[in-house]
């Protein structure tokens, strides 16, 4: 199946256990294919796995389902293939299913609905090194900054991390089986918008073209144009405060806050087109109530125009400063092996000379005509990252101009958004600014959805940041988390 | 040097002179006036994703409120959204607009707390809590801080750890994952301290309102000096109500 295309249900191949893990370990084996999500649902007293496979070069999404049962003990597909570990770790704490070689079913996020109710937070074991020559560092869930909750234990020998261990879920509200529970469409317009506020547009966009891909609604170019403008200005502001963050982490001063100021413009243009700084009530599926006008297209040409110059400005200055560069460089290192391995995407992919990008890959939206490039780096290391950002900022610049050159009319007769289909399974991929957003839904014999299933990329990206910090100092460990700017609510969710 | 001077120059002034009366640019959806016409009340009910709208008066409770603004695209003559941020109270009761009303939202003197005015009027250190938010609401608290807003002129500043605070500011409908670490933090704040919720999913629960992963418990236990509404809640909104906080006297 293509991205945002409807499929039914029972069209989804069903292989038995073995089977599918062979086929899907198979597919992986070629490096243009990569998992965008394998999960379970409840189904007939059993759990359904649905396990859908990207190929990259293609366009396509290979799906294919299984049967498990509660407590069944199986042999996993990560010891065939690590990016699997987080599936499967969420499997086994969704449904209690049992695996004969996970090397480490490590909880996911403590979800209310859990398979076992006496694993928590408060009596999680951390890993630990018996040593009376290295020590453990704790940090949270409440972090020093104003940031969202999550508990970093580090083990350091001295100043060097020999080992970091992420512990999530306190940010865990309930959103997958809200998505079932609310049964008015706004109130999942709003779920969506919901998810991450720093990602509004990416995970809205999700849902909205999945849902009208379960109704079969055609978007008209004007809903498309302006999802597409969306997340690119929100890839903008969020690179540009990403920036202004980093130099805040190494004390450069003039860059934290002329990339912090020039965050505002940015965000404040959102309020302009739609009265919030996040895009919250901007994107809806099948309408538009912030039609784009000649008028805001000026407004954000004179912005764009105005911010480039400052931008191109700070950035010569700051990158050409060996006071930067030295915290950069080299610091938070992640190989191409290992971010290939665990399954990277968005940004944490790229910084490797992983080349996946959905606009490319999958494009949606106004996507494919672009042509779009991905911009990746070789390092892996915090100034890869950086670079990416200060390089995709430029580029979207670029997109928007174009996007501008032509501005569709509104449709002001257009068709309501009717049912959803019955039967039916969707799945639709986003590029949003930190990578790769999944959306999944499954309706039932009357089209009401019967399944939701939100995959942030930060589900696949936290393991890289514990990665990368390992060999460095504790002192660098704010600077690498923030060039990686995980999300915490849009992985608990 | 001289690279950084220019730099310096380029950027000009950012900062909003005067942020209790600043303009908002472009549209903002902050208190609405709902005007009296007859309408269909129970359609206007069924639009809201929050249930923030009640019939017999009809009213609007900005606490669960997600400034969505659907309702006034669906009935354009009977509800707007004005452009004033100061939308903040101590009474949960004074976040109810109701027909007919188009006056502030102000603070009531009356349920501030004599020590709030005497030991913080001039310093005010505050230790935020994310319970289960979405950090929009980070965001723009972290934005309150930065040039624009520059809500350290007056005195008022995030700190990093609750020993340092004198209250806590919550985001997010307090997830039950975080209701432990939120209790703890809130024990390790001395004495006299305060609580602000930021944001509708901390005032409501919002959107999350009624899920089984919240425990919002601990909203029971104290009084809560300060609502902020939003969804985020604008900078403006947030140091204009901490402001009032403040500064107003019995």
């Amino acid at each position: 199946m293509k991205n945002n295309q409807r499929i039914s249900l029972p069209s989804i191949p069903t292989l038995e256990y073995k089977k599918f893990l062979e086929q899907n370990v198979s597919l992986l084996k070629e490096p243009n294919n990569h998992c965008v999500n394998y999960y379970g649902f409840p189904s007939g007293g059993k759990i359904k796995l649905l396990c859908c496979i990207a190929n990259d070069k293609e366009g396509t999404i290979l799906v294919s389902s299984s049967y498990a049962e509660q407590n069944q003990l199986l042999p996993s597909f990560t010891n065939y293939n690590l990016a699997f570990h987080i599936f499967e770790r969420e499997l086994h704490e969704n449904f209690g299913i049992k695996y004969s070689d996970h090397p480490w079913l490590k909880p996911v996020r403590f979800p209310f609905d859990r398979a076992d109710k006496n694993s928590s937070s408060r009596n999680y074991p951390f890993y630990k090194i018996d040593s009376e020559e290295l020590h453990e560092v704790g940090v949270g869930p409440i972090h020093a900054g104003v940031i969202e909750p999550g508990h970093f234990r580090f083990i350091c020998n001295g100043e060097q991390i020999l080992h970091l261990e992420i512990q999530l879920g306190f940010q865990h509200r309930g959103i997958e089986k809200l998505f079932l529970e609310k049964k008015i469409f706004l109130q999942r317009t709003t779920l969506a918008e919901n998810i991450a506020g720093d990602t509004v547009a990416g995970h809205t966009t999700a849902f909205v073209n999945l849902w009208e891909s379960l109704c079969n609604y055609k978007a008209e170019d004007d809903l498309k144009f302006s999802r597409t403008l969306a997340l690119e200005l929100e890839r903008i502001a969020i690179h540009t405060g990403d920036l202004s963050a980093l130099c805040t982490d190494i004390a450069y001063q003039l860059g934290s806050a002329v990339f912090g100021r020039l965050r505002t413009p940015l965000i404040n243009y959102f309020q302009i087109w739609c009265g919030n700084r996040l895009a919250k009530g901007l994107i809806r599926a099948g309408k538009n109530n912030f039609p784009f006008t000649n008028e805001l297209k000026n407004i954000l040409e004179k912005l764009l125009h105005d911010y480039e110059n400052d931008f191109d400005e700070i950035c010569k200055e700051a990158f050409s400063l060996s006071t930067v560069l030295a915290r950069f460089e080299k610091t938070g290192t992640v190989s191409n092996k290992d971010a290939f391995s665990i399954g990277t995407v968005g940004m944490s992919a790229r910084m490797s000379g992983i080349e996946r990008d959905v606009r490319k890959s999958h494009p949606h939206d106004l996507y494919s005509s672009f042509n779009h490039q991905p911009i990746t780096k070789n390092h892996g290391d915090v100034y890869s990252r950086v670079q990416i950002r200060k390089e995709e900022i430029k580029q979207s610049i670029g997109y928007i101009r174009k996007l501008l050159e032509n501005i569709p009319q509104q449709n002001k007769n257009r068709n309501p958004l009717s049912l959803s289909q019955p039967d039916s399974f969707c799945i639709s991929l986003v590029e949003g600014w930190r990578g790769e957003i999944c959306h999944c839904a499954i309706t039932d014999e009357k089209g009401e959805l019967a399944h939701y299933k939100v995959k942030d990329p930060s589900f696949h990206n936290w393991l890289a940041l514990a990665l990368a910090v390992r060999q460095n100092e504790i002192s660098d460990f704010p600077v690498c988390n923030k060039s990686f700017n995980l999300s915490y609510c849009g992985h608990d969710l | 040097m001289l690279d950084n001077l220019k730099i310096l120059f380029h950027q000009g002034k950012q900062y909003i002179p005067d942020v209790t009366n600043a303009e908002m640019p472009g549209i903002f959806r902050g208190r609405p006036i709902i005007n009296s016409e007859k309408i269909n009340e129970d359609e206007f009910m069924e639009i809201c994703p929050t249930n923030a709208i009640e019939k017999n008066p009809v009213s609007i409770d900005l606490g669960k409120c997600t400034f969505c603004g659907e309702c006034a695209f669906a009935f354009p003559n009977k509800i707007k959204f004005t452009t004033d941020y100061k939308i903040s109270s101590n009474e949960r009761e004074r976040l109810i607009i109701k027909e007919g009303e188009d006056k502030p939202i102000e603070l009531n003197p009356s349920l501030i707390r004599k020590e709030i005015s005497e030991y913080f009027s001039g310093s005010l250190k505050l230790r935020q809590v994310s319970a289960g938010g979405d950090n929009s609401c980070e965001l723009e608290l972290n934005a309150c801080g930065n040039v624009n807003f520059d809500m350290g002129r007056f005195g008022i500043e995030f700190v990093a750890s609750p020993r340092h605070a004198d209250g806590i500011v919550i985001t997010g409908p307090i997830s039950e994952n975080m209701a432990e670490p939120l209790q703890i933090c809130y024990d390790a704040t001395p004495e006299p301290k305060i609580i602000i919720l930021a944001g509708t999913d901390a005032i409501s629960g919002g959107i999350f309102s009624g899920s089984p992963a919240l425990n919002r418990n601990f909203l029971s236990k104290y009084k809560i000096d300060l609502f902020v509404p939003g969804n985020p809640v604008h900078p403006l909104t947030f140091i204009n109500g901490i402001l009032e906080l403040i500064r107003k006297r019995k």
